[in-house]
């Protein structure tokens, strides 16, 4: 697993002057601070960190191989198994992407309602960031804090969808049935509550002294080498890079949506922190203007018994709180599809791990893997 | 005979009531932290959760105590009691009360009136680092050592501070025995006299007894642990009750050093130490529950680069104002 140039220095064997030894410290799977099943070898002189490498797959379930030998429609609970942060996310990308290959027209209503429930999930995913985050540094009170907000999403998705986690949000073609009114009316009565809880967290933590020390100037990459890798979503806003599927290639309803994208300027681990808690409170933005222009109708267009799109290959990807989720879909013609690729944000970002951590300390890595934001379900898949 | 009587006792009740405190700073703490975080805690346990700290202990004495393969087995099992045993000891030169007369006979309310008290309880505070870095190398693996060289790292550059941040004190007391500086605030508190000495003694008690935000060597999230992850059993409880009188300890030489000791009206001199002590434990808590962690290289630089020069201008800073007007 260690690179080149350490194998050759272990090579030469015991040397009669006494000299140093990088400590090599193997972090994780089974560790407080990487977030899942994520085992991260470092290489450490003292407690500045030399080199990083990953070990992924713990998590690994075969997802696009069981994609190929299902249907469809059968394929939408697989989705809500791979970011099970914000399963409806994934959800959206799997059903618009099959959309795509045909040429439905779905209802107003269903769009709104899928860009709401989206941002509804973003918030949620921000949120168990936030609180993993700081609970990585240290700071113990905003992590339960979070989740309690959390806990009214998640209600929330328990009331349209019957279930809180992985919550088969979508259908393809719309929505499985309408939600009912509580839920449009508690989701209110959340966006009501929570830009004041938003606040609460950064009285705890954008001006904390201790906080500051701690992630700026920390984990800092460059707008080119975060293109370079690929890195998508906040970690790439943070550098100052204004690109957002959302508003570059508009899905659902956001074309109709007025918000702002927000960046960064630094790339370090502190304006990742700022760039997401400022994308909670134009979530609740979107939200708020989905409910007011929520057009009534019908939920879902008419689709066939059986999905069977023309053959035909597409590649659709949405903003996932995490960065650009997408899908690569071949179809043959058959009810099952003939490929199905992931495009997972959260393992393209990690390969930026090792860029921001090296010449770092070890607390630092904490702090750059939460900054970081993974979660394994679609990191593995 | 009778001398020998009164000192056990004094021994028994304030060693007990010290790891009773201990104790039930975990209850407390863990309550503490609920009514922060907007949950409930501990609640189940006998009254309002009171039986906790009991059914906490019981539960940690019959775990199975497990040893790594290639630990230092002696040290490993000696390493907790040396944290523990300096924590415990140092409160005995603290006075918890006036002068009481018992059947006749006048009891100071300390264990022992030593005339160099706050050597004393320098030496066994010094002492109990012993305990972590030992525990931590005798485990033989990697994160408690690194634990244990962020424990000695951070023991060498707060000690000074800590020592230096009490001289204040002592400079206008002119004595090193506690119940002679308790003596000395009949009037005024040193806290009025010493806001500097108070503030540093403060940041560095903090420190010494590990706790967030300078609570690197067991930094949870970072070192799964640090020094005591290898441990479990009452060897980890072990490490815990001395974590906790250490904190209980350093409370009460703050309250000695700069709140009046036992020293308040119309209350009992002893309930008026025990709400000190309780004062700064809740300072404890609080803390711990809205700072992050500091990180292994600020804190060392915090530590030698603003707490050392601070507190020897402190020092200066008394000695010329006491030199100046003949105080």
């Amino acid at each position: 697993m260690l690179d080149v140039e350490s194998s050759q220095r272990v090579e030469r064997g015991p040397s009669t002057v006494p000299g140093t030894e990088d400590l090599v410290i193997n972090m994780g799977p089974q560790h407080p601070s990487t977030h899942g099943v994520l085992r991260v070898i470092l290489k450490m002189d003292g407690e500045t960190v030399t080199d990083v490498d990953c070990d992924i797959g713990y998590l690994h379930r075969g997802t696009e191989k069981i994609g190929e030998n299902i249907t469809y429609t059968m394929f939408i609970p697989y989705t809500d198994r791979l970011d099970y942060i914000a399963a409806p996310s994934s959800n959206l990308a799997w059903v618009q992407t099959v959309e795509s290959l045909f040429d439905w027209e779905i209802p107003p209503r269903a769009l709104f309602i899928r860009s709401m429930v989206a941002e509804l999930s973003r918030i949620a995913s921000h949120l168990l960031w936030l609180a993993t985050h700081a609970l990585d540094i240290g700071a113990m009170t905003v992590f339960l804090w979070c989740f309690r907000e959390r806990e009214m999403v998640l209600d929330l998705f328990e009331r349209a969808f019957g279930a809180r986690l992985t919550v088969n949000a979508f259908r393809l073609g719309g929505l499985f049935q309408d939600v009912p009114q509580e839920f449009l009316d508690d989701t209110r009565a959340f966006i009501e509550i929570f830009p004041s809880r938003i606040d609460d967290y950064e009285t705890l933590l954008t001006e904390n002294r201790i906080w500051l020390q701690r992630t700026q100037g920390v984990g800092v990459i460059s707008a080119e080498d975060a293109m370079d890798l690929a890195l998508t979503g906040p970690i790439l806003r943070s550098t100052g890079v204004q690109w957002d599927l959302r508003r570059a290639k508009p899905y659902a309803a956001y074309p109709f949506l007025d918000f702002v994208v927000p960046v960064g300027e630094n790339g370090d681990v502190y304006d990742r922190y700022l760039v997401r808690v400022e994308e909670m409170r134009q979530s609740t933005r979107i939200i708020e203007q989905c409910l007011d222009m929520l057009p009534d109708g019908p939920v879902s267009c008419k689709t066939p018994r059986t999905i069977k799109p023309p053959a035909g290959e597409v590649y659709h990807s949405i903003e996932n709180p995490k960065g650009e989720f997408g899908f690569y879909l071949v179809s043959d013609g058959t009810e099952t599809p003939y490929r199905v690729r992931i495009r997972p944000p959260s393992f393209i970002n990690l390969a930026g791990l090792k860029k921001l951590s090296v010449g770092g300390l070890l607390a630092d890595v904490i702090a750059i893997i939460g900054s970081i934001d993974i979660v394994l379900g679609e990191c593995d898949r | 005979m009778p001398e020998l009587v009164i000192i056990l006792v004094k021994i028994l009740v304030a060693f007990g009531a010290l790891i009773l405190i201990a104790a039930y700073m975990t209850w407390m703490e863990r309550r503490v932290f609920a009514l922060v975080q907007v949950r409930y805690g501990p609640n189940r346990v006998g009254l309002a959760g009171l039986l906790q700290p009991i059914a906490d202990g019981i539960k940690l004495m019959f775990k199975e105590t497990i040893i790594p393969d290639r630990a230092d087995k002696f040290l490993f099992y000696f390493a907790p009691a040396i944290t523990l045993i300096p924590a415990l000891a140092a409160f005995a030169v603290v006075p918890f009360g006036d002068t009481v007369t018992i059947f006749g006979k006048k009891v100071d309310l300390l264990i022992a009136d030593v005339n160099v008290g706050i050597l004393y309880i320098f030496a066994l505070s010094g002492m109990g680092v012993y305990g972590v870095v030992l525990g931590a190398w005798a485990s033989n693996s990697k994160y408690p050592l690194l634990g244990g060289l962020r424990s000695s790292a951070q023991l060498i550059s707060y000690e000074l501070s800590l020592g230096l941040s009490l001289l204040g004190v002592v400079m206008i007391s002119g004595t090193l025995s506690l119940k002679g500086i308790v003596a000395g605030q009949a009037n005024l508190p040193y806290i009025f006299l010493q806001p500097v000495g108070f503030l540093l003694f403060l940041v560095c008690m903090i420190a010494e007894t590990n706790r967030a935000p300078f609570d690197l060597p067991e930094a949870e999230s970072e070192l799964t642990g640090g020094f005591h992850t290898e441990y479990s059993s009452m060897n980890f409880a072990t490490y815990f009750l001395a974590e906790y009188c250490n904190m209980v300890t350093f409370s009460a030489v703050a309250a000695t050093f700069f709140l009046g000791g036992w020293r308040g009206p119309i209350l009992p001199p002893v309930v008026w130490f025990l709400l000190k002590i309780l004062a700064f434990m809740f300072f404890f808590m609080w803390l711990r529950a809205t700072t992050p962690r500091l990180r292994y290289d600020q804190l060392m630089a915090f530590g030698w680069k603003v707490l050392l020069p601070l507190s020897i201008l402190n020092v200066i800073a008394t000695a010329v104002i006491i030199v100046m007007f003949d105080l």
